[in-house]
């Protein structure tokens, strides 16, 4: 190659740099502005009855992340953020009634944190053009964006729990799990039936033996459940609980002294709320996680300046650093983050939620950007696509020490079988497709 | 004796425990239907309110410290700067029961006082009213974080059972021996001695004459100068400290927190199949319910895919209702035209 040939090529390659970084300035300088624009984010949230305790450090971190943009960054993209809190009681009629009741309102996206309520709001949502947020929750072949436009459930969801459980027990096996037998106790409802497919299917694939032993509502008795597991001895114990049975479950494991490093719970079966009230007993017990612990990020420390500090949180902050907060928090950093993708994305601040939507299936976070939200380490790396609306599916193991009264993180972000686990989404997101007659979308 | 055989007695052991537990907070409603009538929704709740008052003394917790701080711009939430500094345990639960009198007192001069010689659907529809209110009341007092319960009842499974029970399984097998909570045991204790204390006050004190006199005859203990509103206070605060064990031996298996007081739905078959009239009735139908929603979860519940308990329960107490209407110890009340 010439040396004018080589001129010529750089020359391109700077004109078209300089190019593109002009006309990405201008797209950004494009963004107008209303000054009477507002982004409306509903929490259904719930502060009373049985499930509170869990409903309260969840909304209270999505609430004060949302303050915390309000006051140091006066909004998203300049424009204020309006919290719309609405109680559910974790009831699905009162979740679809706060739906209803806030939609009109200019409504972006809708966090049902429950399970029930995501249910009821996926062909709802769907038809008003509204995107709907299960974090990790919610119906999982939801993951398939060809079929599920506007619900979104990254960046985990059950299968890959279950499936990155299994992998992190085979890797404590020494990679072997032919024999062994693992039991799952879960809650006698949707939600904790979630995992019963892919753990079958995983079961079949490693050569271990599931046993199943679902609890009834609420889960205050469990004496059954744990008597068969002491007769039993099952290799491990995994959970999928949530409320007042996860507390009684850990309890009734160190009662009946069931090696509490071998019981693995799902993410809703792993906050302080849970490992409590069994004081010593639960030492060790074990839960997968999508995101860190603890409040050892830089974000904190904003939290606690211009949103504890002035008197602006939604809790007493207390709860700072507890997982149930980090995860509302954590909801609303990747609400914030889509909404600010999609006003880079329209050229508008006041996106609507059909922007919002957009938003969510372009959104993109690398660790460089965690690390200028002062969230470095706290999460994998997140990249949705018209097709994969459940994200990148990784998990690490949490292990609980009742001395310190703290969670720490034993493994990295590590990945689920997706052989087995995207398999099991585009079968189940294709009968849900034949029984709506929704056909895929072309992602192109 | 056999695998088998040892497992199945171990199933019914851990049905008459639970079931001990479930008569527990049957034998709140029992007390209040039996002096006035009033089937008590609220009783569930009182035993979420009596725990949660006593955990807030215990941890030295301000009441409605939440409102007051708000209202005043304060940052208060316990006395003490020390957040484990409350109160020892025994004053903690004479506080909490003299709580529960000024509660007793509070529903008779606000609400039953006002509904005097209403029909039974109002008093009840009452109840449903003062169970939601309390809710929101222990919400604001309290606060609905789970909180720890400890008050040294020894909890676990027993090693002398354990090791006793090995011995009677053949030489070759490998049982490990047969499981009991302590905790339960304990409650067992306790509601033996609640019931014969209970039985002593109504069968030797002027009160307890009092008691069984308005349980009998509205009209004629009224006719006999008992004051029915003083019966009320007596039977309500009595309903309330046994409000208070149950909640203290319910929440030291999973904590203080608000689904305690969804523990009234496992003593509704209680009630249907021991009476609800009858003290006895409330122990005996929680040991039937226990040990017979146990056994069914054992042989049966594997079949049909478990969580069977709770449904049980009702059909096991329906089936009775069909042989004795009134419970096994409740009264057959004969209406004439």
């Amino acid at each position: 190659m010439n040396s004018k040939l080589i001129a010529i090529i750089a020359a391109i390659v700077i004109v078209v740099g300089a190019l593109y970084v002009f006309l990405s300035k201008e797209k950004e300088q494009a963004i107008v502005i209303d000054p009477d624009a507002e982004l409306v984010f509903p929490s259904l949230s719930y502060r009373t009855g049985p499930y509170a305790p869990n409903g309260i450090p969840f909304a209270d971190g999505y609430a004060d992340y949302f303050t915390l943009l309000n006051e140091r960054d006066g909004g998203i993209g300049g424009v204020p953020i309006k919290l719309i809190e609405c109680e559910t009681g974790y009831n699905t009629e009162k979740g679809v009634e706060c739906y209803e009741s806030t939609k009109g309102e200019g409504a972006l996206v809708y966090q049902p944190l429950s399970t029930g309520i995501t249910y009821q709001l996926i062909p709802k949502a769907t038809a008003d053009d509204i995107p709907v947020h299960s974090m990790g929750y919610g119906r999982t072949s939801a993951a398939n964006g060809k079929i599920f436009s506007h619900i979104f459930n990254y960046p985990g969801t059950y299968w890959d729990a279950a499936s990155i459980i299994i992998k992190y027990i085979k890797g404590q096996e020494g990679g072997d799990l032919n024999g062994k037998n693992i039991a799952l106790v879960y809650h006698n409802s949707a939600y904790g039936k979630e995992p019963i497919r892919t753990l079958e299917e995983l079961a079949k694939k490693h050569g271990y033996e599931l046993t199943l032993l679902a609890v009834d509502h609420p889960g205050q008795e469990q004496k059954s459940q744990w008597l068969q597991i002491r007769r039993d001895q099952p290799d491990y114990v995994l959970m999928w609980g949530w409320g007042v049975m996860n507390q009684v479950a850990i309890q009734e494991a160190a009662n009946i002294r069931y090696p509490m490093d071998r019981f693995i719970g799902v993410w809703w079966s792993a906050s302080e709320n849970d490992v409590l009230p069994a004081g010593d007993g639960a030492d060790g017990y074990k839960a997968i996680a999508f995101h860190g612990v603890g409040d050892g990020f830089e974000v904190y420390d904003d939290l606690r300046k211009y949103v504890v500090d002035t008197g602006k949180a939604a809790g007493d902050g207390s709860n700072l650093g507890t997982v149930l907060y980090n995860r509302g928090m954590y909801a609303a950093v990747l609400a914030a983050e889509a909404a600010r993708t999609a006003q880079v994305m329209h050229g508008v601040a006041g996106i609507t939620s059909g922007q919002m939507r957009d938003g969510m299936e372009a959104l993109k976070i690398d660790q460089a950007r965690m690390a200028e939200l002062g969230l470095a380490n706290f999460g994998p790396e997140i990249n949705v696509t018209c097709e994969n609306h459940g994200g990148p599916g990784l998990g690490a193991i949490q292990q609980w020490d009742a001395s310190s009264k703290s969670w720490s993180l034993i493994t990295g972000f590590t990945g689920a079988d997706r052989e087995v686990v995207d398999a099991l989404i585009m079968e189940d997101s294709a009968a849900y497709a034949a029984e709506n007659n929704i056909s895929e979308r072309d992602c192109g | 004796m056999s695998l088998e055989l040892l497992n199945t007695l171990e199933v019914i052991l851990n049905g008459l425990m639970t079931g001990v537990m479930y008569s527990l907070v049957a034998l709140g409603f029992v007390l209040i239907f039996k002096a006035s009538g009033v089937f008590n929704y609220a009783q569930g709740v009182m035993c979420l309110f009596a725990a949660l008052t006593l955990v807030g003394f215990q941890t030295g917790q301000i009441p409605f410290a939440h409102l007051i701080n708000v209202i005043f711009g304060t940052e208060y939430h316990h006395w003490s700067s020390d957040i484990t500094g409350g109160m020892n345990s025994f004053l903690a639960i004479v506080l909490t029961v003299i709580v529960m009198i000024g509660f007793a007192y509070i529903v008779e001069r606000f609400l039953l006082r006002h509904l005097v010689n209403q029909a039974p659907i109002i008093l009840f529809m009452a109840t449903i009213g003062l169970a939601f209110f309390m809710e929101g009341f222990g919400d604001l007092m309290w606060g609905a974080n789970i909180k720890p319960l400890d008050l040294g009842i020894p909890s676990g499974g027993s090693f002398w059972w354990e090791e006793v029970t090995r011995t009677w399984a053949t030489a070759d097998s490998k049982y490990i021996g047969m499981y009991i909570d302590v905790l339960d045991v304990w409650a067992a204790v306790i509601a033996v001695l609640l019931v014969i204390v209970l039985t002593l006050f109504s069968q030797f004190t002027k009160t307890g004459r009092a008691l069984r006199a308005v349980a009998d005859d509205h009209q004629a203990a009224l006719t006999v100068g008992i004051s029915l509103r003083t019966i009320w206070v007596i039977v309500w605060s009595i309903a309330g400290i046994v409000a208070l064990v149950a909640g203290i031996m319910w929440g030291s298996k999973s904590g203080v927190q608000f689904s305690l007081s969804l523990i009234a739905l496992k003593a509704l078959p209680v009630l249907i199949l021991g009476g609800f009239t009858s003290i006895p009735g409330a122990i005996v139908g929680g040991l039937i319910i226990g040990v017979g929603e146990k056994l069914f979860e054992f042989w049966i519940g594997p079949m049909v895919g478990g969580a069977t308990e709770n449904w049980f329960a009702y059909v096991l107490a329906l089936f009775f209702l069909m042989f004795r209407p009134q419970g096994l110890y409740g009264e057959k009340i004969i209406e004439r035209v």
